[in-house]
């Protein structure tokens, strides 16, 4: 993976540490760009009244910092409580199995290393 | 970049040397993304479900980056996107039971 320099890491950073729900998109909540994009917003709306997202198609910087970042090739990426929880499949497998409310709800760690 | 055509074969190789699965399936669902932005970049999208004991004691995240390392600069420019199940013999066995 590239290196991510200072200044991007700690864009990143802050940006992961503003909310305890944190979701690195393509586009916006209201009009995603991508299908999975669009699958991850439908999950956590289920369960968050509100949450942040950054859209990475409006910042190359981060669009390619975050993956670097993540150690993560693709975007969307879910940050909850500061860890890193994964893409839209991993998102989606821990809305099936009950999971992903759990970690919400800080119930489990949000950890899943 | 890898021909479009060629690329589920190159997916299937990639993965049968780095994880010798039991089972593992590579559907093209770059059709159904034609007109997107990504796709319109030329990347592909895929669909893998790969069982291998290589997953043993990983958890999820960490077998999904296990796949995307294996793939390696692939995942830059010929895959745009890549739906990954991953799972373990045993847990392939319940899966499918």
């Amino acid at each position: 993976m590239m290196n991510v320099s200072d200044a991007i890491r700690n864009r990143i950073g802050s940006i992961i540490a503003s909310d305890r729900v944190v979701l690195f998109m393509k586009g916006t909540p209201q009009a995603p760009q991508c299908g999975f994009s669009a699958s991850v917003i439908q999950i956590l709306d289920r369960f968050l009244p509100s949450y942040t997202t950054f859209d990475a198609l409006g910042d190359p910087e981060i669009r390619e910092g975050i993956k670097a970042y993540s150690s993560w090739p693709t975007i969307p990426q879910l940050y909850i409580d500061g860890e890193f929880i994964g893409g839209c499949d991993i998102v989606q497998e821990m809305f099936a199995s009950g999971e992903l409310e759990k970690t919400l709800r800080g119930e489990t760690p949000a950890s899943a290393d | 970049m890898i021909p479009a055509g060629e690329r589920p074969a190159w997916i299937e190789t990639t993965l049968r040397e780095h994880f010798e699965p039991e089972h593992l399936e590579v559907q093209d669902e770059s059709h159904l993304h034609r007109g997107h932005p990504g796709a319109a970049a030329g990347g592909g999208h895929f669909r893998v479900t790969l069982v291998s004991p290589r997953f043993v004691g990983h958890a999820r995240l960490a077998r999904h980056r296990m796949v995307y390392d294996a793939l390696g600069d692939a995942m830059k420019a010929d895959i745009h996107a890549l739906s990954v199940r991953a799972f373990t013999p045993e847990e392939w066995e319940q899966e499918s039971a």
